[in-house]
């Protein structure tokens, strides 16, 4: 991987030299990490993937929670942790702050002590380390709520602090540990945006670990999708939801993804052949949207390209629609109107006509 | 006092005595009993005056070696009895025996631990010295500080044990320092005369007040001191009310102060009572 | 109404103060000021809250240590050393005292070092008494703190590492807070021990009334000549101590 390829797409101006520069190659409990990853100052990039993909793992290396067992992690041209050199810097020494999955904030010490303890450990007087602390408080909208011990916080607030409390420590890199899983639907709507404030704020690197893919998409500048330990796909926001390269970032952002070889406009995959809206040569993935397919109760008329017979295997509500999951010559999903799925009668087991626009079928060559 | 209870027909409260006696060792040591004939009692063997079974003896500590002795050579002569002791400090033991441990003897190492049995009624007929025992300073063997009198107990830097003025060594040890006019200051006032020897052999002192027997039966030199004659002790004997075998407790009481009693006695250096 | 739990609890808790009621029945009531006045029993207790709480002081300064060590950090022989800590529960009282004289003793391993050396000899002494309490009661604390340990988060103190925290920080700042109601209940277990030792202490210091002589070793020898006395020393004991534990539980328990 280059460069380019790994820090490429977020293209806002000077590419300079990365900020973070780690290869970060880990083993804990028979699981093996080997993940590359640059970030620039001022870049968000989230390390998105299922559970187990070794997501957290990474997070706990970069912040000096476990070591490396090779490769490198440098941070503003320091070497942290190089097991090559033997060099090791240990969490405490580290620029780094980390907001935690559950927030981990010190039961026994108010909001203002939780988010006063990092200044303080680095050489504030108990006084400044206080003042730091008010402030950022303030910064999150929390200054009434400063002498309140962690579970007299709502989950947003509790969040928020934990925020504070990283950021009080000035960090050069800001590790984010799934931090809004543990809110509600709602809460998670405006602490997510608040969140995206303070990152963009952020002057030095920023890495977030999520699974969820909407927070990956608002709050980084750039995804590193992450499975069984290595980068399957890396790029903005638009490159990885319009291209995904594994049925897991394809599920992730909804797409249907299909892979066979391409000649042109034709691509032949499942024993079909679809036309696609791009000309592609050799291996190719082929991506359509949900709602690109349509069903027919028979063989569609004038018999189009890119139809086939098809068996309903299952109907869940999906938003205000339906999504029909089709067995046949190519997997798929289908989101269907009410309205639609009343009038074919949809029930598992039946047959029906799959139809996808050749508009909205989408093709691009497996290898870069 | 004793004449009253001395008429009371023994034998009419003897054996239910003897069932409960029974009932309480069977569900202690059941294979034990077995072999005792406890329950049938119609053992052959039995001499002439009907003495068999269980008897229970409690003694003073300081009796452990003399009486565990005279206990198998009273088995011996008496076949068919068994004789089964509890040893430990006198006033424990006098606690127990008023609050109707069954038992059928007690010997007690002083006459006031006595006076608390038969002061509660629990004496059968009136207690009787059967041996004496004498304080001695116990040293460490070959008496490395040459000891030879209470008075060196004083000189400086010397660690004495007493035992604690409520147990009767150490009343004794009292009545003699006071009698000699020697101003001791102990260390430690000892539980019982076993906690004074075990400092002593352990080295944390270098003397202590004990009796002749107890410092006979452990690997220390013993140092007579003429003022131990003004704290004798008389250890008492006495057969219990509550006793579930009167005749043989009797019949143990005499052996005790028979000839061979007191030749066992003597050989574990106490001295025959005062005639 | 879970009876199934119910009877047991009231039989459990019926065995643990029927013999509490003995000893109130058997109190002399008439007598009381005067046995309470005489004289010994004051100091008895003096000494014994004395030194309870100075045993205590010591097992909590080494133990708290201990069972971070036991807890945290993994090291060969871990599980032995687990065990070699909880000895001092199974010893038979009287022989820990008797292990202390062969270690502390003036011909012990180290006592006769440390009077040549420092001048300093622990039998019979008031230090020897709390020596022998720490001895019995420190595994209590031991116990109890490693549980609360191994039940505390160790994620807070990674946290309280990525802030800046040292190992030492950490533990004075994060971890000993968050272990804080395991630390108070494994000491007053502690001192309730230390508080009712007997056989160490008279074995390793003696008893001589005012320097080594505690309530236990007092109601024993009262035992000997006098019940009622002893019954009266242990209902002293008995109440001071169930007064100043509930009265530090309460305020222990109010948490954070």
């Amino acid at each position: 991987m280059t460069a380019a390829a790994a820090s490429g797409g977020a293209g806002t101006g000077d590419p300079g030299p990365p900020l973070l520069d780690a290869h970060l190659v880990a083993d804990r409990g028979g699981f093996h990490l080997d993940v590359a990853l640059r970030v620039r100052a001022g870049e968000v990039v989230a390390l998105l993937g299922p559970n187990g993909a070794g997501k957290t793992t990474a997070l706990r290396v970069l912040a000096g929670l476990h070591p490396l067992t090779a490769g490198h992690l440098t941070l503003a041209g320091a070497d942290l942790d190089r097991p090559d050199r033997r060099a090791w810097i240990p969490p405490e020494r580290r620029p780094v702050g980390v907001v935690f999955q559950d927030y981990l904030l010190f039961p026994h010490l108010s909001a203002r002590d939780n988010v006063a303890f990092g200044p303080r450990r680095r050489g504030a007087d108990r006084r400044a380390a206080r003042a730091v602390a008010d402030a950022w408080l303030a910064r999150v909208g929390l200054a009434e709520h400063a002498r309140r011990r962690p579970r007299q916080l709502s989950g947003g607030q509790a969040q928020r602090v934990a925020l504070a409390r990283a950021l009080a420590v000035d960090p050069t890199l800001l590790l984010l540990d799934e931090p809004l899983a543990a809110l509600d639907a709602r809460t998670r709507l405006d602490t997510r945006a608040e969140l995206h404030r303070h990152l963009a704020a952020h002057p030095g690197a920023a890495v977030l670990v999520t699974h969820d893919p909407l927070d990956a998409l608002v709050l980084a500048d750039r995804l590193v999708i992450v499975e069984d330990g290595r980068v399957v796909q890396t790029g903005d926001a638009a490159t990885v939801t319009a291209r995904p390269r594994t049925d897991y970032v394809a599920r992730l952002v909804g797409l249907n993804l299909h892979r066979g070889h391409a000649d042109g406009h034709q691509v032949r995959v499942g024993g079909l052949t679809l036309t696609a809206a791009d000309s592609v040569a050799g291996e190719a993935f082929v991506a359509f949207p949900p709602a690109a397919v349509v069903l027919h109760p028979a063989r569609p008329d004038g018999s189009p390209r890119n139809t086939w017979e098809a068996t309903v295997a299952g109907v869940q509500r999906h938003g205000d629609n339906l999504r029909v999951q089709l067995d046949g010559p190519l997997p798929v999903v289908a989101d269907v109107t009410p309205a639609a799925a009343a009038q074919l009668r949809l029930v598992p087991g039946l047959a029906v006509w799959a139809a996808v626009r050749a508009a909205e079928t989408r093709a691009y060559p497996v290898g870069r | 006092m004793t004449a009253r209870r001395k008429d009371r027909p023994v034998t009419a409260r003897g054996n239910p005595g003897t069932r409960r006696a029974c009932a309480a060792l069977v569900g202690a040591v059941a294979l034990a009993l077995a072999a005792t004939g406890c329950a049938g009692g119609a053992d052959p063997s039995a001499d002439g005056d009907g003495v068999r079974g269980p008897v229970t003896v409690f003694a003073a500590a300081s009796l452990t070696e003399s009486f565990t002795r005279l206990g198998a050579e009273f088995e011996a002569a008496h076949p068919g009895t068994t004789v089964t002791f509890s040893f430990a400090g006198s006033s424990a033991l006098a606690t127990q025996v008023n609050q109707g441990a069954p038992a059928d003897v007690f010997a007690a190492a002083s006459p006031a631990t006595m006076r608390t049995v038969t002061d509660a009624g629990n004496a059968d007929g009136p207690p009787v010295v059967f041996a004496r025992n004498q304080l001695v300073i116990a040293v460490p063997q070959g008496n490395p500080r040459s000891v030879a009198g209470l008075a060196d107990l004083t000189r400086p830097g010397t660690k004495v044990a007493l035992c604690a003025p409520q147990v009767p060594c150490g009343a004794a040890a009292r009545t003699a320092l006071d009698a000699a006019g020697v101003p001791l200051t102990p260390v430690t006032l000892e539980q019982d005369v076993k906690g004074a020897l075990s400092k002593l052999r352990l080295g944390e002192v270098d003397a202590a007040l004990v009796y002749r027997t107890d410092a006979a039966a452990s690997e220390v030199d013993a140092v007579e001191f003429p003022e131990s004659a003004g704290a004798v002790n008389d250890y008492p004997i006495v057969v219990l009310r509550q006793a579930g075998n009167p005749a043989a407790a009797r019949e143990f009481v005499a052996y005790v102060r028979s000839d061979r009693g007191r030749a066992a006695l003597t050989a574990a250096g106490f001295q025959p009572p005062r005639a | 109404m879970p009876v199934a739990l119910f009877v047991p609890a009231g039989l459990g808790l019926i065995f643990l103060v029927l013999p509490l009621a003995g000893l109130l029945a058997r109190a002399p009531w008439a007598t009381l000021p005067q046995r309470l006045a005489a004289p010994g029993v004051l100091t008895a207790l003096r000494l014994s809250l004395l030194t309870a709480t100075v045993a205590t002081l010591v097992c909590v300064v080494l133990g708290v240590p201990l069972a971070w060590l036991l807890a945290r950090v993994e090291f060969p022989g871990r599980r032995l050393v687990r065990a070699l800590v909880t000895v001092p529960l199974v010893l038979p009282p009287v022989v820990g005292g008797v292990a202390l004289l062969l270690v502390f003793g003036r011909r012990g391993l180290l006592g006769g070092w440390l009077d040549a050396t420092f001048g300093i000899t622990l039998p019979f002494t008031t230090a020897g008494v709390v020596l022998a309490e720490a001895f019995v009661a420190m595994p209590f604390l031991v116990i109890a703190v490693e549980g609360a340990l191994r039940g505390a988060d160790v994620r807070y103190e990674e946290a309280a590492a990525t802030l800046g925290a040292g190992r030492w920080t950490t533990f004075t700042h994060v971890t000993l807070p968050l272990v804080a109601p395991g630390v108070a209940a494994g000491a007053m277990l502690c001192w309730a021990r230390a508080l009712g030792e007997f056989g160490a202490t008279i074995t390793f210091a003696g008893n001589f009334p005012g320097r080594t002589q505690t309530m236990p070793l007092a109601v024993y020898l009262a035992l000997e000549t006098d019940l009622e006395a002893a019954i009266v020393l242990s209902l002293v004991l008995l109440t001071v101590s169930v007064a100043i534990l509930a009265g530090l539980r309460d305020k222990w328990t109010a948490g954070p």
